[in-house]
């Protein structure tokens, strides 16, 4: 593993797979009446939170304290960021303060690299979402999700399955993580947008693209709905709330067309109505809860490869407890 | 005043010849030439060219200290081989009114490394609303005949219009940075594939050639002259190229990073390489090499624009746009076009002198290397090769992009007016 988890492309297939496969054993973890692991130990991490997002950073939390790492939540709000101090003098500070490993979410594209390529702090850097970049840990819950469903088993991977996303692909740093992984994982990706929410030079991406929801869906595992935010259509990105809704909204008579197996995805948060309808969300192709779910086990499989540094991955102990209380 | 004798320096890139310079003016070229009291310059294997002659440059004085001075720029200039720089508007207070270009010209005057020839606003505050007194400029000690509103677009078509026809009546010229505003908000980088996978907002092509396009047409309308700056894309050579063949009075520059440096670069995050007009494509590159060397785009100009370096040592979103480029323009310009056999150095002298000196009506500069004509001149090493060292430079700022980049060529001496500001390479 490397030492920085900034964006899926970055991850080989063998990568990712270790994550996945980690992430299994994490995920029995949480299955325990006891939700805890040793591991980290007297290791510090820092949740970096330059942007609300309580989701993400309480999915973090959790999967860093069921590792036992120290936990400091470093917020924007009500800190000296506030008051206009640098991304790098916050670096600073918290390699001061000994900080092993630093979970960034930032508005702005890029800034988990620029951390990563400093030399302002010396721990790992894990992007937990950068602007309209990436957001790799969101990816991979997404993979594991889809990978549980769709072709079970450690070591597996995503071969063949055609996974669909949709929305403001423009914008969404769930897509683009999604994409890189995904293709490395061999999933046939389209993704499926307005071509006002379609990012410049799509067509140079691995996957295939669509504005055309009902040719995709009949031919789809897995579909994933992105958020769509209703302020997009003051920027003239689409006329109104309802004609999205109707062009691109996962409604019950779209759905019926899926596959019986197709699953049905949300990164979250949702805005019901729009972008999904209830009825699919709260139904049970849907794995929208389950997503949360295997968001804290992959967390706790990033943290715990990124800073088990050149220890061995709990890949063959069929209970991790063991192997690292002896 | 010190003379000097030349020794064996090839002029524009030809034979070599000796120059003898005295009493600020070149007294005597010849082959053989007996040192009279002079210092002598053994300028054996280097290249003379005039003085070189910037049309764009950010020389930060008054308002931004911290970022560069008239002095420290001048210095810089003066390492790169110019004795003469056209100082932006965009200072603060901005340079519309004739008491504050008189500052920045006197300022020059006082440095002593290099003319400053000061740039008006063509609005006031460079807001785009009302035209700045753009007369009182051309009237005061500073004899301003380029306006800009640098830095931003005069984007408004009549203000735009207005403004090329009143500087007709004294022969100036609108120089525009093209930029349409609104297809251009947030905007990080080019938009392209790259910034679709960087997830940074794109400065796409089209707001730069909309502009322009709508810019020849009005000054071939009102029979005025218009200079654009700093032209990135394929499309705005395209434009310019029709313009021209109309027979328009239409002018253009480059900067060296538009002809060496891509959007690749960006996927870094690294905001050294933040700038705007954004750094293109490779096709867009090689567009404005053969512009250039075909004479579609007039002039090589540095857009040397200094910023602490807080303002560049941080994420690329926070992160201010420009690059110094003074100390670093004929090294790029000697890989990109002369090593490339694109330009010869007569045409480099074309380039980088005499045409930027005719579009900024400049007296005294941009000068043929001939007897009797001011002693602006640069000798530039073409064999030297060597890593960019920022540390080393005289602009007060360090946000260069080439920070140990191999570049071809050196200023070895420049001379303003017979006086040398630069002797083996280093600031007299």
């Amino acid at each position: 593993m490397k030492r920085h988890l900034v964006s899926t492309a970055d991850l080989t297939r063998d990568d990712a797979l270790l994550i996945l496969d980690t992430t299994e054993e994490m995920a029995q973890i949480s299955t325990r009446a006891v939700k805890k692991l040793p591991t980290l130990r007297g290791r510090t991490v820092v949740n970096l939170f330059f942007e609300d997002s309580t989701r993400t950073r309480t999915s973090f939390e959790v999967a860093e304290k069921r590792l036992s790492a120290d936990v400091i939540n470093f917020s924007a709000k009500g800190s000296s960021v506030s008051k206009g101090e640098s991304l790098k003098d916050t670096a600073l500070t918290l390699q001061a303060m000994g900080a092993d490993a630093v979970v960034i979410r930032h508005s702005a594209s890029g800034a988990p690299k620029r951390l990563a390529d400093s030399d302002w702090l010396h721990g790992s850097v894990v992007n937990a979402g950068d602007g309209t970049h990436e957001h790799p840990t969101q990816a991979l819950l997404d993979a594991f999700t889809m990978r549980r469903h769709l072709n079970p088993g450690r070591g597996k991977d995503l071969a063949g399955r055609r996974i669909t996303i949709v929305g403001d692909v423009l914008h969404s740093r769930v897509a683009r993580s999604n994409v890189h992984l995904l293709h490395t994982l061999g999933a046939q990706v389209t993704l499926v947008a307005p071509p006002t929410l379609m990012p410049f030079g799509v067509d140079s991406w691995p996957c295939e693209t669509s504005y055309d929801l009902d040719a995709a869906l009949p031919k789809s595992d897995a579909v994933m709905m992105l958020r769509v935010q209703r302020e997009r259509m003051n920027a003239a990105f689409f006329p109104t709330q309802r004609e999205y809704s109707r062009r691109y909204g996962l409604d019950l008579g779209r759905a019926a067309v899926l596959p019986d197996h197709a699953i049905v995805m949300h990164p979250g948060p949702m805005v019901r109505g729009m972008e999904i309808a209830s009825e699919i969300a709260d139904s049970a192709r849907s794995t929208i809860v389950e997503q949360v779910a295997n968001g804290v086990s992959v967390r706790m499989a990033v943290l715990y490869l990124l800073l088990g540094g050149s220890e061995p991955a709990i890949t063959t102990a069929a209970s991790p407890t063991e192997e690292h209380t002896k | 005043m010190t003379s000097y004798l030349i020794r064996n320096a090839r002029i524009l890139g030809g034979e070599p010849q000796d120059l003898r310079l005295k009493d600020g003016v070149i007294a005597e070229i010849g082959t053989g030439l007996a040192a009279d009291g002079e210092t002598v310059v053994e300028a054996e294997g280097l290249i003379a060219l005039p003085g070189l002659v910037d049309l764009h440059t950010h020389l930060r004085e008054p308002g931004r200290e911290d970022a560069e001075t008239v002095l420290t720029g001048t210095r810089a200039a003066a390492k790169g081989g110019f004795t003469a720089v056209h100082a932006m508007a965009n200072t603060f207070p901005v340079a519309d009114t004739a008491g504050v270009v008189e500052q920045v010209w006197r300022l020059g005057r006082e440095s002593g490394y290099c003319d400053v020839q000061p740039v008006g606003a063509v609005t006031v505050g460079l807001e785009g609303k009302q035209l700045a007194e753009l007369g009182a400029m051309a009237d005061s000690a500073a004899a301003v005949r380029v306006f800009s509103d640098d830095g931003k677009c005069v984007d408004d078509a009549v203000i735009m219009r207005r403004a090329l026809e009143y500087v007709k009546a004294f022969g100036g010229v609108v120089a525009q940075h093209a930029q349409e505003p609104r297809l251009t908000e947030g905007a990080q980088m080019n938009e392209g594939t790259v910034s679709g996978e960087l997830g940074l907002a794109g400065w796409p092509a089209v707001a730069e050639e909309s502009i322009i396009a709508r810019d020849v047409l009005l000054a071939a309308h009102v029979g005025s002259r218009l200079h654009v700056c700093h032209v990135s894309t394929a499309g705005s050579v395209e434009i310019i190229r029709w313009a021209k063949s109309k027979g328009w009075d239409v002018t253009a520059e480059v900067t060296p990073h538009h002809l060496l440096l891509t959007d690749e670069l960006v996927r870094s995050y690294d905001p050294v390489y933040k700038v705007n007009p954004p750094l293109r494509t490779e096709a867009d590159v090689l567009a404005l090499r053969e512009a250039l060397a075909d004479g579609t785009i007039d002039a090589v100009a540095t857009d040397h624009a200094p910023h602490p370096s807080e303002d560049k040592d941080c994420e690329w979103a926070a992160a201010a746009m420009g690059m110094v480029g003074l100390e670093t323009a004929l090294p790029v310009v000697q890989q990109t076009m002369v090593d490339t056999g694109l330009m010869s150095w007569a045409e480099v002298a074309e380039r980088m002198s005499f045409r930027p000196a005719a579009i900024g009506r400049l007296a005294g500069q941009g000068r043929p290397v001939s007897v009797d004509e001011p002693a602006n001149l640069v000798l530039v090493d073409p064999a030297y090769r060597g890593a960019v060292n920022p540390d080393a430079f005289a602009t007060r700022s360090r946000n260069t992009p080439y920070r140990g980049r191999e570049l071809p060529g050196r200023v070895v001496a420049t001379f303003l007016r017979g006086r040398a500001t630069v002797l083996d390479g280093e600031l007299v």
